[in-house]
């Protein structure tokens, strides 16, 4: 008899990654190491903005160790190979702008169409050098972005020199010997004063700081607001982050002398990507190009990208010959890896007396930094599909300016524009509370969905697959213990405690499983939103899954199994998943934005399927009884009725492999590959509270618990979910109370160290106490939405929403994130100076250290 | 350049090497432990600690000639006939990790802390982690894995 078959979807199957990473035996881009291979270091600006007078590395050639070194004029030709091609912008991965705006004519997609002046004309001049894929307007202006920069630098750590030496030490110690006049030029560091009247301008060729303006209408607007009882308007800043992946950028590549082409090896979250943009870039042929991501330390967002160093390292070993080696340093990763956030958020709320709303504005500007990044312009615009979030409501409208900067250029960081857009909808809908005077859980409430489990009409007019806020907003209050918290809040109040108690909420939803790849052609991002797997049984019975995801922490390994093994039937170790080398899996559009198990984990189950389904034939065939009256259970499939009439399907995949006995016409082996393309985005939601302790002497701010109720569909492992949602959370909380990438007004970026960003440790976070509801997606057959990104989403605003309600009593009702406790005590200074007039502002100057000498609205002295 | 001799993961390694040279970089490049992950070099990250003579330190703090006559343990050598040092088998168990660059160096730091305070609470893990940093877990999952080691060493079970 057949037993019953191991389930492994949602079980917390141990990772199979980690043998090799707690033993030490992982190979990250920095372990390889390859004969003759050469190091390169990199010579980057001191200066925001500045032109190159001259350039002379000749002495550095001349040091010990150095084969050679390059300036930008130097290598220019290395990149301009190819006049045709502009990698990402003018082809958006093999598909002309051309085409891109005819399809999404065809398809109907209004963000093209709608544009008036659509001629399909390339909006970059085709000679223009640039990195950027997602080119929201035809008349985005995108500057030129050399690898190595030639007449002028825009941003402190624009690379202007490259050392080749033997060993990276040695290739180090000759930067110093390179010499470079610059005259300097007025840096522009903040994203307001690039869009003032009389601006120096970042780019002067360009003619203005303004990049693009994209904008979204639903309903009308202006009625809404007519119509509104109350009007809210706020500003939200959404300071710069720093990604700090622990393990560094770093490539290495190699030239192949059977193939004449080249294998790169990079710490990238996409090597399908950087494959078709480096071939294009540097006239490498595809097809002689393979690119390796090997063991990733981590991404987030920060590893999604085409960066000029994985453009030098290839180019010299073309021009050297030999194997090619770059590491980054922390202190270039502060600097030349991608920023995140960096926008200055205007946000308007009309609504009723009773709290419901009837219409939103936004107007964003959004920092780019010095460049165009691969999807840098898109970033605010995936955030303008979820200013709406959680609520219904009848007039939307959204505008975003990319502005150019002095500074780091910004890409996609954990969560990409939605924790921006969360954050402003979740910090306004508790002005909304105060000012109608509700209770912010019940001016949620009224302005909720209904449940829904069928695709659903957004403001934003997309459609959001499935949500039931009522359920998890009712399991995170009981979670919790609203009612007894809202008690010990009232007893801190009325005794003065000068440690008030902050309970803080958000409601979120958000955009996983990047994306039906008409909606992406639609919204200009270059590229496609598909995912490809490959199952394979091997003749011994053994599975190997080939997946064109690309992961660098998250576990597909593992979860990868589950979903093939429950699928086929097998136990999850007889399972091998192949992923991030162009060389084994041609095709795939890699890791990010929350889409590798709504798109790629389903595109697994759909391929093991197809395996099942052939496997099934052949069973019929193997026991002369008719395909209709298989049964396929726990890896076996028998005949209905006559259950000792089996095989299982390791007997199959054998027969398969041996093609001597086939049903007519059938060809050898099990092995079948799915590429799907979703219908659908997926939108996972949840509730969290976040519960602080503000001590109003000092204002230090303790996150006492932390408590969150998510639903991302059916999990597949529990494990790896809650893992997800532990980081995400501390990215969250991370950028609410700690991060901000600040510079100086030279453009000098003053947070460039772990010593001086303050990324929190152990101490610095919470015990996080979490609940899952599972309402399934209607957007694939598994039901699965993703969570990579939900906590980072989530977390922002239940922070700040807490810490703002601890300090309510004092009439406080914002704090800009970071809320450091100099800016908590500075607000609690500020806010007393205002009730009481000159006496307590005379106090407002005075150092933090004297804290002891101000009143408390409670009158503790301390 | 000057010559060193040091015991690393239970082998004699001798070496000439450049009085600059950090711990780490002779480690990883001259010695080819890539179990020994660069984060930062410059004391911050913790990446790259190991043990020397059975204590934690950062090996991008010290010079491999400060090393020299001494006792190195990595990530690598702590394993005991074959099967994972405890604190291994608990951040696996625990799911106290996910890229797992930071582990190595988070592994190390947790055997040495509960070697320091077997009976540590959360608070005290939490602290004696500080100069660890990780970006993937939250660090939930690496304070448990810890625990887990001292359920596991005190009887209980886990
Ligand atoms: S590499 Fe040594 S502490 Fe970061
Ligand atoms: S597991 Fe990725 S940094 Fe800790």
């Amino acid at each position: 008899m057949t037993q019953a078959p191991e389930r492994y979807i949602g079980g917390g199957v141990p990772r199979k990654e980690d043998p090799a990473l707690v033993t030490g035996r992982a190979n990250w881009t920095d372990n390889i190491k390859l004969p003759g291979m050469l190091h390169v270091s990199l010579l980057r600006s001191p200066y925001a903005h500045a032109k190159i007078t001259s350039i002379d590395v000749s002495a550095a050639r001349e040091q010990p160790g150095v084969v050679a070194a390059f300036t930008g004029d130097d290598l220019a030709e290395d990149w301009d190979k190819n006049p045709q091609a502009n990698p990402a912008a003018v082809t958006g991965y093999g598909m002309s702008l051309d085409q891109r705006v005819r399809q999404a004519q065809e398809g109907g997609e209004s963000s093209v169409t709608d544009t008036p002046e659509t001629t399909g004309e390339q909006p970059v001049d085709e000679k223009t050098r640039t990195f950027v894929s997602w080119i929201p307007t035809d008349d985005t202006k995108i500057p030129n972005h050399w690898p190595v920069a030639r007449d002028e630098v825009n941003y402190a750590g624009d690379i202007v020199a490259v050392v080749v030496a033997t060993d990276r030490y040695k290739a180090q110690d000759a930067l110093e010997f390179i010499e470079v006049d610059y005259e300097p030029m007025e840096p522009v560091v903040d994203v307001e004063a690039a869009v003032a009247d009389g601006a120096p301008l970042v780019h002067e060729d360009i003619g203005t700081n303004e990049s693009f303006t994209w904008t979204l209408a639903t309903g009308d607007i202006d009625d809404a607001f007519n119509r509104a009882d109350v009007t809210i308007k706020e500003r939200y800043l959404q300071q710069r982050l720093i990604p700090n992946a622990i393990e560094t950028r770093g490539v290495v590549a190699n030239p192949d002398a059977i193939t004449g082409g080249y294998t790169v090896y990079s710490s990238t979250q996409i090597p399908h990507i950087l494959k078709y943009v480096l071939a294009v870039y540097c006239d490498v042929p595809e097809q002689q190009l393979r690119v390796v991501a090997p063991d990733v330390g981590g991404g987030f967002g920060s590893k999604l990208n085409v960066y000029a160093e994985e453009v030098i390292a290839l180019v010299l070993a073309r021009k050297l010959g030999v194997p090619i080696k770059w590491i980054e340093d922390r202190s270039e990763n502060y600097l030349a890896t991608i920023h995140g956030r960096g926008q200055v958020q205007d946000i308007e709320l009309a609504a009723t007396s009773e709290g419901k709303i009837l219409g939103m504005r936004v107007n964003l500007l959004a920092d780019m930094g010095a460049y165009l990044m691969l999807d840098g312009p898109g970033i605010p615009i995936l955030g303008a599909f979820v200013y709406p979030g959680v609520y219904t409501f009848d007039a939307y409208d959204f505008s975003v300016t990319g502005v150019f900067t002095n500074m780091t250029p910004t890409d996609a960081y954990r969560g990409a524009g939605r924790p921006e857009a969360c954050f402003a909808i979740e910090r306004i809908i508790e002005a909304l509370a105060r000012e109608v005077g509700l209770d912010p859980v019940e001016v949620r409430r009224r302005n909720f969905y209904e449940p829904f489990d069928e695709p659903t009409d957004t403001p934003a007019g997309i459609q959001y697959d499935s949500m039931n806020m009522p359920m998890v907003l009712d399991r995170v209050l009981e979670l919790a213990d609203y009612e007894g918290l809202l008690e010990e809040q009232r007893r801190r109040r009325e005794s003065g405690d000068p440690v008030q108690l902050g309970i803080g909420f958000s409601t979120y939803t958000e955009i996983c499983g990047l994306a039906p790849s008409q909606v992406l052609a639609g919204l200009r991002t270059g590229g496609s939103g598909w995912e490809t797997a490959k199952v394979q049984m091997l003749a011994s019975g053994k599975v190997e899954v080939i997946t064109g995801t690309s992961p660098h922490g998250q576990g597909h390994v593992t979860s990868w199994s589950q979903i093939a093994a429950d699928a086929l039937g097998v136990d999850v170790n007889d399972v091998e998943i192949l992923h991030g080398d162009t060389a084994l899996s041609p095709y795939g559009r890699d890791t990010y934005g929350s889409r590798s198990l709504p798109v790629g984990g389903v595109s697994v189950h759909l391929a093991a399927q197809q395996v099942v389904d052939k496997a099934r034939k052949i069973s019929a065939h193997m026991l002369e009884a008719a395909e209709g009256d298989m049964e396929f259970e726990g890896g076996r499939f028998s005949v209905a009725g006559s259950p000792d009439q089996n095989v299982t399907i390791q007997d199959v995949a054998a027969a398969a492999y041996m093609n001597y006995d086939l049903p007519e016409g059938m060809e050898p082996v099990l092995s079948e590959e799915v590429f799907w393309d979703p219908p659908n985005f997926t939108f996972p939601f949840g509730a969290h509270i976040c519960v602080t302790e503000v001590d109003t002497e000092t204002g230090f701010v303790k996150i006492r618990d932390y408590f969150g109720v998510d639903d991302c569909g059916p999990v597949i492992n529990p494990i790896i979910v809650d893992g997800q949602l532990h980081g995400g959370i501390a990215q969250g909380v991370a950028q609410a109370l700690y991060e901000e990438a600040i510079y100086d007004e030279e453009g000098n970026l003053t947070t460039g160290s772990m010593v001086d960003y303050l990324i929190p440790g152990a101490p610095e976070l919470p015990k996080y106490t979490l609940e899952r509801t599972v309402t399934p997606s209607p957007t694939n057959v598994m039901g699965v939405k993703g969570v990579g990104e939900a906590g980072t989403i989530g977390a922002p605003p239940a922070v700040i929403n807490s810490v703002v309600d601890a300090l309510s009593p004092y009439g406080i009702t914002h704090i800009d994130m970071p809320a450091s406790p100099w800016k908590v005590w500075q607000a609690i200074q500020d806010a007393q100076g205002q009730e009481a007039g000159t006496r307590d502002a005379d106090l407002s100057g005075r150092p933090s250290q004297a804290a002891d000498s101000t009143d408390t609205e409670g009158g503790t002295d301390s | 350049m000057r010559r060193i001799q040091m015991t690393v993961d239970g082998r004699a390694h001798v070496a000439e090497v450049e009085p600059r040279l950090l711990l780490l970089h002779h480690l990883r490049e001259n010695l080819g432990i890539g179990g020994v992950h660069t984060g930062c070099n410059t004391t911050s990250c913790g990446a790259c600690t190991v043990h020397i003579d059975g204590e934690s330190v950062k090996s991008c703090t010290v010079l491999a000639v400060q090393a020299d006559g001494h006792e190195v343990t990595t990530v690598r050598g702590i394993m005991e006939n074959g099967l994972w040092h405890p604190m291994q088998q608990a951040f696996h168990e625990a799911h106290g990790l996910q890229c797992g660059y930071c582990t190595p160096g988070m592994i190390m730091a947790s055997i040495s802390l509960l070697k320091e305070n077997p009976d540590a609470t959360e608070q005290e893990i939490r602290e004696g982690l500080e100069g660890n940093l990780c970006r993937c877990t939250g660090y939930e999952n690496i304070v448990k894995a810890v625990q887990l080691v001292q359920q596991h060493t005190n009887g209980q079970p886990a």
